[in-house]
């Protein structure tokens, strides 16, 4: 047990590098915003911002796996340096999608926010202690609260950021209370320790409720029926890149958080979903949040008119396969799930990047709006085709290699025998109706005439263009090439 | 023979190149397409000139590409593949020549086309199930995008239900895969390491999971009762497209049921044999009398593809090697003839007439005006009766052979399938072309000369088209043993073996 300041100095140089970014994207619009226009302070504090995350970057590659950091406080494996290397790429998407959408009216603040929940971000990734996560997620989730709400020219917006916050609230409410059970059960705030206190207690009634708690948190952040609620009203009211963020980013560094607290944590309580019965573990109760997840949001998502909401439910089906990855997580390990979070942040990411673009050139609410798309802008409606179709699990691309390397190993746990086979089959019957909508969106995007009223060529700028052609080669590449993901873990 | 990984290469490249060739103009894109869809047909036949007929599969290439989930990118070829490689080149570049004429967003047209051919060849050439899957799903949506931009009737519709059915088919192949896979405890998904993992399951899951793998490709087979997205996908397509969905498209789900469903899972076939056979036999003769009705000149063909594909199935059902030599042949020859029929309705005389309801065509002397029309159409008729001399021939006649062994009342029911594609064939030749032929002469004679409606003339690319297929289904009609010598001696196989014992090895 080591409590080197020295080395968590070394081992926090990304979020350091992150927050110093942040700090000097304020300052210097601050000192010298005033002399220039809007144009210019946006694409300064984006162009600093970038810099800081991809300083970030190196920061997190050359520190490396470092292990157990201070004690249990922090624990640096392979995971987590795929994690923070996630979260930073999508944060540096996201400042893409922003130079893509219209500009913020206060450009500095918008990017020094994002920078600061991404800092969240990196941090939830490391996390191996009770508190550390639980402040490393609330600086995530108060930073998307204000990025949801920040056109505060639109109702949307605040209506949203409200939403978002009230149940997000909520869900740290919940999640605070399961803590302090699994304290006052344990006597211990380290996984680490807590895994080793349990394997000897096993299950209690205070700590079914304290899973419960922590369970319903983990839905709310995770989106994951039935505590979707917020979703589809914050994807559609935020502005666009906020919404890219919480879509890609945010869930990414959640179900490393939660995976983190599940197995190597709580896997003690974890129970048997890979034959039939109730065993009576926290895997029975992921195993339902991730069947209402795949029916609720891939029926719901049929239903749609508004293309954000569309995705939003679309992410709450995708959400349903991340929790059967969790479930497979204990024999497979965190490879598969990490691929699927990670390729599909970028798809998603990618896909608001071509709303925001379109936004900018007269809105783009409906999915009729995407109309004529690949008369108006080829490079957008090749760009969507790619995201979309990886969105609904088409092989070449990244997307189908997710979903199958996450199937195959969730029937792995025991054949179709029990839940976790059952799930897997439902899963696979639903990617049928699922690529219908993605179907639909890309109709619009290809197929059909573009609207009378907005049938001009628009300009992508070189900004979000660069994004979005990387994001596109980024799918195109790991769908080609899984095993440059999965040979990490 | 080692070219042959080329073709899949060659057609996404291809796919790539029209694309960029469409923006300068739509001829070079004509041009570039034709160029990739002949030199890849060039490559399968050389292929064959070179292919010594045995019993082993003879491995092309074979890296490992997935290694955490011991998956190889492995190509392959026997004399069944060889069949339908050598048939997807022909359909292809018969294709492009019939759609010759497509002028609007021609560059993306031939890259959709171009890319769903890719996918095909890497389907035909796969020998790991993964791979096998992946190029399956790759062929299913450029052909949404084909139908639904340049389609007709009801295009958006027939290619959303097209696009639906393929993919809840290989929803069902994936389910039935990973099934192997997971529970077989399977190291990889080569077709030998995953028939020996299925062959330790117990034996009720054998059996669903040959039910979801069967489904599955069967659905793209045009099976009963999973066949209505055929004739309305046909329809809707672009002539090139429904040229390419009844030529290759629907072998995709034949050669899927022999090569994945029955190969992997023998004992399954020996459990689910009867009802396939009757699902076939109710295919041929429902859609044969289906076909026998139909107002739609279009819509009699695609019919008349679901029956035909009805005698592939039975001859797979039959599972015994004769019949399925005559099935292989059989999907070579349907898809040459059935090619041929959707190239004259929907290139030769729908994009003439613009119509092609059977009242509205009754009313025309269209043996006077296309009168290369016709004569096409009638040799593609006798063809797709199953006349002597033709291709369809020797393929219906060793299905029917084979079939006999096992049920001699199998074999009478589809007999009378034939009969009743000889009626809904005659009776379209007769209405559509010869309606009116004595109205016409009096009305000719009438106007002195003055032809009513003038048609444009068969084009170049038309008739070289038609005499790439007339020559196929000729050839392979009066030689059958060009195809059989290599069909047979791959159908004894080590991994087919057990089709032919009841599921035992």
């Amino acid at each position: 047990m080591s409590y080197s300041y020295a080395i968590l100095a070394r081992a926090l140089l990304p979020e350091i590098t992150v927050v110093a970014g942040a700090l000097l994207v304020l300052a210097y619009d601050l000192i010298f915003g005033r002399r220039y226009s809007l144009n210019e302070r946006t694409s300064a504090a984006l162009w600093i911002g970038a810099t800081a995350l991809v300083a970030a970057l190196i920061d997190t590659v050359s520190v490396g796996p470092l292990g157990p950091v201070y004690g249990n406080t922090l624990m640096l494996d392979q995971l987590a340096v795929a994690t923070r290397i996630g979260v930073l790429g999508l944060a540096l998407i996201t400042l893409g999608v922003a130079a893509g959408a219209k500009n913020p009216r206060h450009p500095a603040e918008y990017v020094a926010i994002i920078l600061f929940a991404t800092t969240g971000f990196t941090l939830m990734a490391a996390s191996n202690h009770l508190l550390i996560a639980f402040v490393a997620l609330e600086l995530a989730s108060l930073s998307l609260y204000i990025l949801t709400g920040f056109d505060k020219e639109r109702r949307e917006s605040a209506e949203a950021a409200l939403k978002y916050f009230l149940f997000g609230g909520m869900a740290t409410a919940f999640l605070l209370f399961g803590f302090s059970l699994i304290y006052g059960v344990t006597g211990e705030l380290d996984l680490s320790r807590i895994s080793i206190v349990l394997t000897h207690t096993g299950m209690s009634p205070l700590l079914t409720l304290a899973l419960v708690m922590v369970l319903v948190a983990f839905g709310f952040k995770a989106a994951a029926a039935p505590f979707h609620l917020w979703a589809p009203d914050a994807y559609q009211g935020a502005p666009t890149p906020s919404a890219a963020l919480i879509a890609s980013a945010s869930k990414l560094a959640g179900f490393t958080l939660f995976l983190r607290l599940l197995w190597p944590g709580l896997g003690a309580l974890a129970g048997d979903v890979s034959v039939a019965g109730n065993s009576g573990g926290w895997l029975t109760i992921v195993a339902l949040l991730a069947g209402a997840s795949l029916l609720l949001g891939n029926f719901a998502a049929l239903a749609q008119t508004n293309i954000r909401r569309l995705l939003a439910y679309s992410a709450i089906a995708h959400t349903g396969v991340m929790l059967l990855g969790v479930i497979a997580a204990g024999a497979a390990g965190a490879g598969p799930l990490f691929y699927y979070l990670a390729t599909y942040g970028v798809a998603t990411a990618g896909a608001f990047g071509v709303i925001a673009v379109l936004e900018s050139n007269g809105g783009c609410q409906k999915i009729t709006d995407l109309a004529g798309l690949s008369r108006r802008s080829p490079l957008l409606a090749g760009c969507l085709t790619i995201f979309i179709l990886s969105l609904a699990g088409i092989p070449p691309l990244a997307g189908f290699f997710g979903k199958f390397a996450v199937f195959a190993a969730a029937l792995k746990l025991g054949g179709v025998a029990g839940p976790a086979g059952w799930l897997t089959m439902l899963a696979i019957a639903l990617s049928a109706v699922a690529l219908y909508y993605y179907l639909i969106v890309l109709k619009q995007a290809l197929v059909a005439a573009p609207n009378s009223e907005s049938s001009s060529p628009i300009r992508v700028p070189t900004g979000a263009a660069l994004t979005l052609l990387v994001s596109a080669g980024i799918i195109i590449a790991l769908g080609l090439f899984p095993s440059l993901l999965l040979g990490i873990f | 023979m080692n070219l042959l990984p080329y073709t899949i290469t060659l057609s996404f490249a291809g796919a790539a190149l029209s694309l960029v060739a469409g923006r300068r103009s739509a001829a070079t894109a004509r041009v570039v397409a034709l160029l990739t869809a002949a030199s890849c047909w060039g490559i399968t036949l050389y292929a064959a000139c070179s292919f010594v007929p045995s019993s082993q599969i003879l491995t092309l290439i074979d890296l490992p590409w997935i290694t955490q989930l011991g998956i190889n990118y492995h190509l392959a070829v026997d004399g069944i593949s060889l069949t339908l490689v050598v048939l997807t080149g022909l359909a292809a570049t018969a294709g492009v020549l019939f759609s010759w004429n497509i002028e609007e967003r021609t560059g993306e047209f031939f890259a959709f086309y171009l890319a769903l051919i890719g996918g095909v060849y890497g389907v035909f050439l796969s020998a790991d199930a993964f791979l096998f899957f992946v190029f399956y799903e790759i062929a299913i949506v450029p052909k949404y995008f084909l139908i639904a931009n340049w389609g007709s009737t009801n295009r958006e519709y027939g290619a959303m239900k097209l696009a639906l059915y393929s993919f809840a088919g290989s929803a069902l192949v994936l389910a039935g895969l990973l099934w192997i896979y997971a529970t077989g405890h399977a190291t990889g998904f080569g077709f030998w390491e995953l028939a020996q993992a299925a062959a330790a399951i117990s034996h009720p899951q054998q059996m669903a999971i040959f039910a979801l793998l069967f489904t599955g490709f069967a659905i793209l087979a045009g099976m009963f009762p999973f066949h209505t997205w055929a004739p309305t996908g046909h329809v809707a397509a672009p002539t090139g497209a429904s040229m390419l969905l009844a030529g290759v498209v629907m072998k995709l789900g034949a050669y899927g049921c022999l090569r994945i469903a029955m190969a992997l899972v023998p004992a399954g076939l020996d459990f689910w044999q009867p009802l396939i056979a009757w699902l076939a036999l109710i295919g041929i003769i429902y859609a044969g009398l289906v076909a026998l009705v139909q107002d739609d000149f279009k819509f009699v063909i695609g019919y008349s593809s679901v029956s035909h594909m009805g005698f592939v199935l039975l001859g797979l059902a039959a599972a015994n090697p004769t019949a399925a030599a005559g099935a292989i042949l059989q999907m070579f020859s349907h898809g040459v003839i059935a090619g041929l029929l959707f190239a004259v309705v929907g290139r030769m005389v729908y994009e003439r007439t613009h119509t092609r309801q059977l009242d509205a065509l009754k009313k025309l002397p269209l043996h006077r005006l296309i009168p290369f029309a016709a004569v096409v159409f009638v040799i593609a008729g006798l063809a797709s009766m199953g006349m002597p001399g033709f291709s369809g021939f020797p393929a219906e006649l060793t299905i029917l052979s084979g079939v006999w062994q096992i049920s001699k009342l199998w074999a009478i029911v589809a007999t009378f399938g034939i009969l009743i594609a000889a009626a809904f064939t005659l009776r379209v030749i007769q209405v559509s072309f010869f309606g009116t032929v004595e109205s016409a002469n009096a009305g000719l004679s009438e106007r002195a000369g003055v032809s009513p409606l003038h048609l444009d003339p068969i084009t170049w690319p038309e008739k070289a088209g038609t005499f790439l297929l007339l020559a196929a289904t000729l050839l392979v009609g009066l030689r059958p043993d060009l195809l059989l010598n290599w069909i047979v001696p791959s159908l004894q196989s080590p991994l087919l073996q057990a089709i032919w014992h009841g599921g035992t090895p």
